[in-house]
């Protein structure tokens, strides 16, 4: 990597971007210059205006201020069209594959290749080329699998040999990882390099400070739609890098409280589910934190949803305050005191299209019931009390959803759960897509929810927050719990390694 | 917390929400229809030369009845985002099931019990097909119920009529309570009751959580499957009770009878502005809907224009409707 | 992980093909159990009658498969195969000189006509296809009765070489059955070799991001509704040559027929999948329980219910064939 940035030309540089949506300015005077051959990490809050300032670059939107120049020539993109065949490519957050049609498909779809006057499209050809394309990258997929019979991460490798059969020079990633495990994230990065080596430059855009530090040269950070400013890597410590993201110094991001621990809550025994997990022995005490970690795919989120009866167990005991329960559906995990926020909270748990107090009167519908009728006013007082002790950033309890940010929504969903009596509540990555500063918030929420005595089964994959929330750790692999942990003994190491067991730590 | 403030100051907006919001209003999807409707009235009045208003309107009414009943249903079934193609075949098979099992000796009144016994059972099997293989899309299930039930009929009655009822059969749907048909009475309770059960109680809520997000109404512990079931149920039912009133009206019964109703019960609801995607609508544009269609087709029939006239007309208007709802009031929700 | 992910994607792999041997493990029992019934099913002279009897539904199942696989769905293609029959019928009636190529080429264009309007109305008035051409469905008839004034077009006037259409052939082989087979050869190299035919596949695959991908959208629904338009209209004056007769209520109800042949062969409901060589089995299912129940004494009257059950048990056996293997898949995971 070239060092010295006075004598590097930029191959991308956008001056002064501004972009007005109906109301709101969504990026506000950002300037940004992409190295040729560098890694550039883009950093920002959830609306701060990255996904907007991608979309400038690749041609969906048109920005009403700036200009943005390529290898040092004024372009004006129209659409994403006139991007790609200036050599730029996106691999978006939210998957863009074909579910149906085959890898070699997905990679050639809008530059296939064919021959003959009658372009009869030649599979043979794009087969062999994909084929190089995906061995280029050290993956072993076969090109006639249909996209959808993919994992994630292999859907991404695919998405990036898409990116490099258009001949792309800058790619850009927008959250790549964001679904990913660990193991598949050092994958990820491992591709990653390949690309940079191979002349391309990347942008990359994450929420991970692993990933900015594994694999950025540069960093630009943007926040409230303005650009704050870009570092080097190296150059930055995370104190600093927080700072700039969200303005404020957040200075402790877990506030764990100390709570008097009760008796056990929650006991399972031997839960076993046929190809998905195995030996699952746990419990909670009132009062508890208690994480269930590992990689993405170990079976934590089957465990949750057997508990909760959304897929029962095979066999094994689930005892509330020491009696047996049989749970069968969510309405018996209900009854006796279980409530679960689901990993994905806009596809499992809201209605987006509906009020805030609808949603929350959607957690307990039974209970706003006299006799034949349903009590929306009852609903109504429910929901601004929640809202409140939530604080729930709204202007009234009857926002629409979908005008909330995730952390706000995400606020919902445990106000939701909170409307029924428990007396344990899972929290599926509760954090998950949510900005530093509501990630805070729900912190506290947890640390008071524990206080009140609930028990909480902290479903997570962030090491940070495992290690900074949990009283006790539990680490899942492959179905089955391989080692626990308490908060004193408790080491990031430690974790990693019962998660990954004999799998090679990346260094 | 940090945001309490904020909430609080903004809480006293909430007395606001509740107030008469008369720009709202006129966008509503149920006020261009009761301004189509009134449109449609007035034509029939001033084509009959003021009889409408008299005698013909309730005349007119209970001609389009008995098919109205499925509308309510079919509405249900809608918002949960299914549907259901196989109403018309359950309405023959109910039929002819009443008119043979009186031929053989079975009481009127058992005979009726039958029929509507047979609709609920026709919704209850497709209820149970589609919650115990949810992998099905129901347009499918029903489908092939649509085939089968009608395939029922038909083996039973062959190409034949069955008829004969006795008298007081066609009361039912001939008779009246001062100028009122029986049958508009009916679907006026019914149609209260469909409409409180939607929008006044838990199961009504459940319905539209289910047509907007399913995972998410079971992740909220809604009984998705019963209430799916329950839907199916309710279409076969009033199927069932459509059967009892067509055939009191036209006084005998064959296997091909009711044959389409299924499709204009489904563009009914439509228009009564219930995408066929769910999650949302309400009854009141569903009864609106119902008459516009009843007594547009007896506007135009009075007007000598011919029923395939009818059909464009009924086709375009279907057309006209959705299109302004995309484009004018819904831009968010297509229809 | 990465041990059980292969072992799922040769699942899938079986379970693809093994959807496909379902089909033809059903066929196959069909024509065996006809054939012991009754010997003379397998004779070629009722094999051939039996694809002339198939091939409209043939070449309306291939356009259908196409609808279906972006996700749509034309429930209008029976009054188009009704309208353009019947606007084909009246201009070799009136003008009897026409020659039969520019009776064809004018059933065609109209139906172009329907398709291209249906394709409107679903790609830019953004309307749900089933609501679209349910619309049309009743436009399309209705202007059939008007423009034919509820008449038939009966067998004296039609000029010989127009009824030829339907009887003549190439050595033993019916018209009607090139005409089908020139449709799936034309098709099958579209969908396969052609890039507009995988971009079919692509927007009923994953139709929220076609357009990031380039495809324009709205060009391939139009297109696909305007072929099925073409192909009704080859369909509609195939169908009146054959009976000899135009009738206004022609092929109602037959888009249900279509649209079933579609799902016995295998074309997802969902959009994004079906294949011809599915369709063919799903089609010759259709055609064998169509033709074949008067050779071994079953009545006629029996033919719908035994079409439904079938079509029910399929699609049944299909879900119960994905449970298991995605249960055994769970299985050989090691855990």
């Amino acid at each position: 990597m070239a060092e010295n940035p006075s004598t590097v030309n930029s191959i991308l540089r956008l001056e002064h971007i501004t972009k007005i949506f109906p109301g709101v300015k969504a990026l506000d005077d950002v300037s940004f210059d992409l190295r040729p051959g560098e890694i550039h990490a883009l950093m920002g809050e959830n609306g701060a205006g990255k996904s907007t300032f991608i979309k400038v670059i690749t041609g969906v939107h048109k920005p009403e201020g700036g200009k943005m120049f390529l290898y040092d020539e004024e372009v004006h993109f129209d659409s994403t069209r006139d991007s790609q065949q200036a050599g730029i490519a996106c691999i978006y957050q939210h998957s863009t594959a074909y579910p149906d049609l085959t890898i070699a498909e997905n990679i050639f779809l809008g530059h296939e290749i064919f021959d003959g006057p009658l372009k009869k499209l030649n599979w043979r050809s794009m087969h062999a080329r994909a084929k190089e394309l995906l061995d280029s990258l050290g993956s072993e997929l076969d090109t006639k699998t249909t996209m959808g019979e993919l994992s994630v991460a292999q859907q991404q490798i695919v998405e990036i040999a898409k990116a490099l059969s258009t001949d792309a020079k800058i790619i850009i990633m927008d959250e790549p990882t964001a679904a990913l495990t660990k193991q598949e994230s050092e994958d990820l990065y491992r591709y990653t390099r390949r690309l940079q080596a191979s002349g391309v430059s990347i942008i990359f855009i994450s929420h991970r400070f692993e990933d900015m530090y594994e694999l950025g040269d540069r960093v630009t950070v943007l926040r409230d739609a303005q650009y704050i400013g870009t570092w080097d890597v190296d150059k930055i410590t995370n104190q600093e890098m927080i700072l700039a993201m969200v303005g404020r110094e957040i200075t402790n991001l877990f506030p764990k409280r100390e709570v008097a621990i009760g008796d056990i809550v929650l006991e399972v025994k031997n839960l076993k589910k046929t190809g998905l997990f195995r030996d699952i022995s746990f419990h909670v005490r009132k009062g508890e934190i208690v994480s269930l970690t590992g990689l993405i795919g170990a079976g934590r989120s089957e465990v949750a949803e057997a508990i909760f009866g959304i897929a029962p167990a095979d066999s094994g005991e689930i005892l509330i305050d020491g009696a047996a329960v049989k749970i069968q559906n969510p309405t018996d995990a209900g009854a006796t005191g279980i409530g679960l926020l689901p990993e994905d909270r806009q596809r499992q748990a809201l209605i987006l299209d509906w009020e805030i107090s609808k949603n929350i009167g959607l957690g307990n519908l039974a209970k706003f019931k006299r006799k034949f009728f349903y009590n929306v006013s009852h609903e109504e007082e429910e929901a601004q009390t929640l809202a409140e002790k939530l604080a729930i950033k709204a202007s009234t309890i009857f926002d629409k959803i979908s005008s909330l940010s995730g952390g706000n929504q995400q606020k919902v969903v445990i106000a939701k759960i909170l409307t029924t009596d428990l007396k344990l509540i899972i929290l599926d990555e509760p954090t998950k897509g949510v900005d530093v500063g509501a990630k805070a918030a729900i912190y506290e929420i947890m640390g008071e929810l524990s206080e009140q005595g609930y028990g909480i089964l902290l479903i997570s994959s962030e090491m940070p927050e495992v290690l900074g929330m949990s009283d006790r750790i539990l680490v899942m692999k492959s179905g089955r719990v391989t080692a626990e942990f308490t908060k004193e003994n408790a080491t990031q190491e430690a974790i990693l390694a019962a998660a990954i067991l004999n799998t090679e730590i990346a260094s | 917390m940090a945001n309490m403030q904020r909430t609080n100051v903004e809480l006293d907006r909430l007395a606001l929400q509740h107030s008469f919001d008369a720009k709202k209003f006129f966008i509503r999807w149920e006020s261009l229809l009761v301004v189509i409707l009134i449109g449609i009235l007035v034509l029939n009045v001033v084509v009959s030369n003021g009889n409408f208003l008299g005698s013909q309107f309730f005349s007119a009414a209970n001609g389009f009845m008995d098919k109205s009943f499925i509308v309510l249903s079919m509405a249900f079934v809608l918002i949960t985002g299914e549907i259901d193609i196989s109403v018309g075949s359950t309405v023959a098979l109910s039929a002819v099931l009443m008119a043979i099992s009186y031929n053989a000796g079975l009481p009127m009144a058992l005979a009726i019990a039958l029929c509507i016994l047979v609709g609920a059972g026709c919704g209850a099997i497709n209820g149970l097909i589609f919650v115990k293989f949810r992998e099905l899309p129901t347009m499918i299930i029903t489908l092939a119920t649509m085939i089968i039930y009608r395939g029922v009929a038909t083996i039973i009655l062959e190409d034949r009529a069955s008829g004969g009822f006795p008298d007081w059969f066609a009361e039912i749907s001939w008779g009246s309570l001062g100028p009122v048909p029986y049958s508009v009475i009916v679907f006026a309770l019914l149609a209260t009751l469909f409409a409180v059960v939607l929008h006044k109680t838990a199961f009504g809520r459940e319905l539209f959580a289910i047509g907007n997000n399913k995972l998410a109404a079971q992740f909220s512990r809604i009984k998705v499957n019963r209430d799916l079931f329950v839907a199916f149920l309710l279409n076969g039912l009033m199927a069932g009770v459509c059967a009892l009133f067509l055939t009191s009206r036209m006084t005998s019964t064959r296997p091909n009878i009711a044959d389409g109703y299924e499709l204009e019960a489904i563009a009914i609801v439509v228009l009564a502005g219930i995408p066929t995607t769910g999650g949302k609508g309400n009854m009141t544009g569903v009864i609106l809907a119902v008459f516009i269609i009843g007594f547009l087709r007896n506007g135009l029939g009075m007007f000598n224009v011919t029923s395939p006239v009818m059909s464009v007309i009924i086709g375009l208007l279907l057309i006209g409707t959705v299109l302004i709802s995309n484009f004018f009031i819904n831009k968010e929700k297509k229809l | 992980m990465l041990s059980a992910q292969t072992v799922s994607n040769e699942n899938k792999k079986r379970r693809g093909s093994m959807r496909e041997f379902g089909m033809l493990f059903i066929l196959i029992a069909l024509a065996v159990f006809f054939t012991v019934a009754n010997p003379r099913f397998i004779s070629g002279e009722n094999l051939l009658d039996m694809f002339r009897n198939t091939a409209i539904l043939g070449i309306l199942a291939v356009g259908m498969m196409m609808i279906i696989t972006t996700g749509g769905i034309d429930l209008s293609v029976g009054a188009v195969v009704s309208l353009t029959g019947m606007v084909s019928a009246l201009l070799v009636r009136d003008f009897p000189n026409t020659p039969v190529i520019a009776a064809i080429l004018v059933a065609m264009l109209v139906g172009t006509g329907c398709g291209l309007i249906n394709g409107f109305l679903v790609a830019k008035g953004r309307i749900i296809p089933i609501i679209a051409t349910l619309a049309t469905m009743n436009a399309f008839r209705g202007f059939t009765f008007i423009i034919s004034d509820s008449a038939w077009v009966s067998a004296h006037e039609f000029p010989a070489d127009y009824k030829a259409l339907a009887t003549g052939g190439l050595g033993p082989v019916n018209n009607l059955v090139i005409f089908w087979i020139v449709v799936m050869i034309v098709f099958y190299y579209f969908q396969t070799y052609t890039r507009t035919g995988r971009y079919v596949y692509a927007v009923g695959s994953n139709p929220d991001v076609v357009n990031i991908t380039g495809i324009r959208k709205d060009r391939i629904l139009i297109l696909v509704y305007t072929i099925q338009g073409l192909l009704a209209g080859l369909a509609g004056i195939l169908w009146t040559a054959k009976f000899a007769s135009a009738q206004p209520d022609t092929a109602t109800g037959y888009e249900i027929n279509v649209i079933a042949a579609c799902v016995l062969g295998g074309v997802s409901i969902n959009g994004g999948a079906g294949k011809m060589q599915g369709l063919i089995l799903g089609v010759l299912t259709l055609g064998i329980l169509e033709n074949a129940l008067p050779l071994v004494n079953i009545s006629v009257f029996w033919q719908n219910f035994i079409k439904g059950m079938i079509i029910l048990t399929a699609i049944v056996a299909n879900v119960l064939i994905k449970r298991r293997s995605t249960a055994q898949g769970l299985k050989r995971r090691e855990i």
